[in-house]
């Protein structure tokens, strides 16, 4: 039970970012809800690797060795998680300032093509 | 189930469990359905506060002040710049008219996720699976565990760590690319 409310929990944040990304024009609103993805996922791998040992354990020798080190595997995934999210908002919300500038929008739908 | 100490147990942080995941999950509702995006925003920041206790419940401290950082104190500053930059276009947080098929794929996923999660035999850490010193080690780590965070990610992982480190400069330059006057 312990393990498994906090993946539901991660699911659930999961699906509501989806449904945000994938339902709304506002780019920011995209975005925002491209974040409450990223979270869930995170979570997601900090639960797995906290509560979960894996499969490999029984079968290799430097599995068993470091098996202690596996608890913190999930922690250094979703550092690289946060990393990346934090390069992809930045340049997104560049990105939206930019289209913003040149064609005063800031809806997906009207800013679908590449030319000016 | 080992690893969780006595506190872990305790009825007090069954009911911090559920409080923090409630707001979470009302809160990351709220961030999709409110019109207005700024308070939409400022929903955002409670969920991410939510998902930072709940790294404090996994106890993944570190991760938790990473993310006060870096999401609450960064991200969302960054996100409200962005909105108040933008803010003359004041269309409130319109949807595509394919909405009503989206939620549906959003709680079809939903609920697959739920079943799988929950019809899973999760291979899960206990005394059986582990020799006995190595339990030890993993309270040690546990609590421990910034220090052996620094050695994973500078040792075993330190080839993505560079390319990570490589990427942010490259965001950092594309940005400031982007966003620089003529």
């Amino acid at each position: 039970m312990t393990l498994e409310r906090f993946l539901i929990i991660g699911a659930i944040l999961f699906a509501i970012g989806l449904y945000g990304a994938l339902s709304k024009r506002h780019a920011i609103a995209v975005l925002m809800s491209l974040e409450l993805m990223f979270n869930g996922v995170n979570l997601t791998a900090v639960a797995l690797s906290r509560y979960t040992i894996p499969a490999a354990l029984s079968q290799s020798q430097y599995a068993i060795d470091n098996a202690a080190r596996f608890i913190l595997t999930g922690q250094i995934f979703t550092i690289f998680i946060i990393t990346v999210a934090a390069a992809e908002i930045a340049l997104g919300l560049a990105i939206i300032i930019a289209i913003y500038r040149s064609r005063q929008t800031v809806l997906v739908t009207e800013a679908s093509d590449l030319r000016k | 189930m080992t690893p969780t100490s006595a506190a872990e147990n305790a009825l007090i942080t069954e009911i911090i469990f559920w409080i923090i995941a409630l707001s979470t999950v009302v809160s990351a509702i709220a961030v999709v359905q409110i019109k207005d995006l700024f308070r939409a925003a400022l929903f955002l920041i409670v969920t991410l506060l939510g998902v930072a206790g709940m790294f404090i419940l996994l106890r993944a401290e570190f991760l938790a002040g990473v993310q006060l950082m870096i999401y609450v104190g960064a991200i969302s500053v960054l996100i409200i710049f962005a909105i108040l930059m933008t803010r003359d276009i004041d269309e409130g947080s319109p949807s595509h008219s394919f909405r009503i098929p989206v939620a549906l794929i959003s709680v079809i996923f939903m609920g697959l996720a739920i079943y799988v999660v929950s019809n899973t035999d999760w291979n899960l850490l206990s005394p059986q699976a582990l020799p006995e010193d190595q339990m030890g080690d993993v309270q040690t780590i546990l609590s421990n565990g910034i220090p052996n965070l620094a050695s994973m990610l500078l040792r075993d992982f330190v080839l993505a760590f560079e390319a990570v480190s490589l990427l942010l400069l490259a965001a950092v330059l594309g940005a400031l690319a982007l966003v620089r006057g003529r």
